[in-house]
């Protein structure tokens, strides 16, 4: 043929053989890994566990729950009652402080709030997201203990998330509560541990007929 | 032409015009190695503003909310759902063309198979965007997908929807992959008659190294061949499981067994007239009328007017089964069809899908260029109102009359679906510019001097 001149193949070279098998290893690793770095790093396991904002008044659960044997519904009144347990007011610490620490600019700060009116910033430490409905008194009188979700917050000198709080780490108690339930008088015990956990929380959600709800709806209604 | 009646002794020639061996790949080759002639210019740019108005809308839908779509209760599915479908169904007919037709050796499929499975490509990206963007978020769209996450989120595979996305995603790869092992012979064709430097690199790569040598050929037809057989049952099952997002719910008018045959039959009616649309015009723009022959348009009318009659069938015996059953609701729901506020989009469907069709009968109109362009593009139109039907005067008449509702679109619905032909013609006009239209090696091995018998043009 005459035009055999032009027509000079670019020739490539031998190492491009290898190529499409790199790519499709590369692009099947690649997915492995976003789906991984997903999965792993950016859970709320990875990322939220530990999270320990400063608070306004640094307030140590340690001393007030372990050292003075507070208990938790001395200021957190509403929990077994409520949706939402809450935060105590600045009356709540009063109580007592109006006689004990006066002095401390801290507690000045405190009554000072209390005279104005004007609350104090606590700094929200767990936090759900606004289409999770999430019920305080519900699970409480159910028979799951505060440290299954906040942990050991009694030795707490300022407080931290301890727990994920991740959908997957809900569905795990709601698929198997027997992990977590125990009788109601020591749901505020955080340092109590039953000798038999799970054959005692059978029998808890037999006698009570504990079926927690994983449909959808359960949470996001 | 003056005998009617052919003589079936004689096989049609698929090639016509006196073509050689190597005029065939001048002639296909053409319009990729020439200059893009103006008209291809001014409808490029045609359709990228469309795609550009598509973008926009699905900008402002993302920004704002699915709320930007007339949806609402109880007509949850409007336009989305509708031209999910109607893309799906267009996508049809390149699978069928390329598999089926393929597997029973059908030699008048090889001009138009390429050009077939573009489309089918193409429109089943159109299917794609509905997909992805109707679930209203779509940067959790990814839950479509069985992938492990922290919010112990799985599929839900009991659910048709679920099936829906395996099922048109496994066609598309197939569909892909199909398109992409028939070109390489013929990329190889375009890199070894490129002149310039880049051309032969890019057409170079996707050539993976084809020479031509007798194990690639052996390797390609082997290849080709199981692609043929896998994406064979994907033609059928495709729509059906479409078919499935409405048949298994149980609400009257959806809640049919008739729903996947008639699904896949409307399928293919819809795809092989986008197809004769498709090829009038560019047989005409590319002059590859001796390629696309006048007996090719035939016989895909002839294929509309068979798809076209047992959606007819369907629409009919939908009727008779609401009648038969004696389910007061399915009645309500057929009467209400024909007979209630969607009545006339009713009757737009029975008239371009049923009657038109009809006229196929008639070998004059059959082979009449005029004729076949605007009876294809009446049975586009009819095959979107039959999705708009089904959708839409379902949902429209709930059990409660006081959630009663008429749906019509808003403007961002309907801007969204024309700038999806936007997405279409970008794609397809590209495709005609930098591929071959027609596949150069098969049709070679339709014509008279690929028989090894054949001497000096038959003369012997």
């Amino acid at each position: 043929m005459a035009s055999e001149d032009n027509v000079s193949l670019y020739v490539f070279p031998k190492w491009v053989n290898r190529l499409p098998i790199f790519f499709l290893l590369g692009g099947g690793g690649l997915f492995v890994l976003i789906v991984f770095v997903f999965w792993y790093w950016f859970s709320p396991k990875h990322l939220e566990v530990g999270y320990m904002p400063k608070q306004p008044i640094p307030y140590s659960h340690r001393l007030h729950v372990s050292e003075l044997g507070l208990d938790c519904r001395y200021c957190h009144t509403n929990v077994e009652t409520a949706a939402h347990s809450n935060v105590p007011s600045s009356e709540t610490c009063l109580n007592c402080h109006n006689q004990i620490k006066v002095d401390s600019p801290h507690i000045k700060k405190i009554k000072q709030s209390a005279v104005t009116g004007v609350p104090i910033q606590w700094v929200k430490v767990h936090k759900l997201p606004d289409y999770a409905y999430f019920n305080h008194s519900r699970h409480i009188n159910a028979g799951i203990s505060c440290v299954s979700c906040h942990g050991r917050v009694d030795q707490m000198e300022v407080v931290h998330q301890a727990k994920p709080l991740s959908m997957s780490w809900c569905l795990e108690c709601h698929r198997a509560p027997e992990q977590h339930l125990r009788p109601k008088k020591y749901v505020f015990k955080l340092d109590w541990k039953s000798p038999n956990q799970v054959e005692m929380g059978r029998q808890i959600k037999e006698a009570n007929s504990i079926r927690p709800g994983e449909d959808c709806s359960t949470c996001h209604r | 032409m003056s005998v009617i009646v052919e003589d079936p002794s004689v096989r049609t020639p698929l090639v016509l015009g006196g073509h050689t061996f190597e005029s065939v790949s001048d002639a296909v080759c053409a319009p990729v190695e020439q200059k893009a002639p103006k008209w291809w210019i001014a409808s490029f740019a045609v359709a990228v503003s469309l795609l550009s108005l598509m973008l926009a809308m699905l900008g402002k839908l993302v920004w704002t909310g699915v709320g930007v779509w007339g949806l609402n209760n109880p007509v949850m599915w409007g336009w989305d759902l509708v031209g999910f479908v109607f893309w799906v169904g267009i996508g049809h007919a390149g699978t069928l063309i390329s598999a089926i037709l393929f597997l029973f050796r059908q030699k008048w499929r090889t001009s138009i198979n390429r050009f077939a499975e573009a489309m089918t490509i193409f429109a089943v990206m159109c299917a794609g965007i509905y997909i992805a963007f109707h679930v209203g978020r779509v940067w959790v769209a990814y839950y479509l997908f069985p992938i492990p996450n922290s919010m112990a989120m799985w599929v839900n595979f009991r659910s048709p929807l679920m099936w829906d996305v395996f099922a048109v995603s496994t066609y598309f790869t197939i569909s892909l992959l199909f398109w992409y092992v028939g070109l390489i012979p013929d990329l190889a064709t375009l890199r070894d008659r490129a002149v310039t430097k880049t051309r032969k690199i890019w057409y170079g790569i996707f050539a993976m190294g084809w020479r031509g040598a007798n194990r690639h050929w052996q390797h390609y037809e082997r290849a080709y061949l199981i692609l043929a057989a896998l994406s064979t049952p994907l033609v059928l099952s495709v729509h059906s499981i479409v078919s499935f997002d409405f048949a298994v719910s149980q609400l009257p008018g959806w809640h049919t067994t008739i729903f996947p045959p008639y699904f896949v039959a409307g399928a293919i009616f819809s795809g092989f007239a986008m197809v004769v649309t498709l090829m009038v015009i560019a047989r005409k723009l590319f002059k590859l009328e001796s390629f696309m022959t006048m007996h090719h348009l035939e016989t895909m009318n002839k294929i509309i007017l068979a798809t076209g009659t047992m959606v007819g069938y369907a629409y009919g015996m939908e009727f008779f089964i609401a009648w038969y059953s004696g389910n007061p609701y399915e009645g309500f729901a057929f009467v209400n069809r024909a007979f209630g506020p969607y009545a006339w989009a009713y009757w737009t469907m029975i008239s371009c899908n049923v009657i038109f069709p009809q006229l196929f009968w008639f070998k004059k109109i059959r082979r009449s260029i005029p004729a076949m362009f605007v009876i294809s593009i009446i049975v586009n139109i009819g095959m979107w109102f039959e999705r708009f039907v089904i959708t839409a005067t379902s949902l429209h008449r709930d059990f409660l009359p006081s959630s009663w509702f008429y749906y019509s679109p808003t403007w961002v619905e309907v801007c969204q679906f024309i700038g999806s032909f936007g997405l279409f013609l970008t794609f397809f006009l590209l495709f005609l510019k930098y591929l071959p239209a027609i596949a150069i090696s098969e049709v070679k091995g339709v014509m008279p001097e690929a028989d090894p018998h054949h001497h000096n043009g038959g003369v012997h």
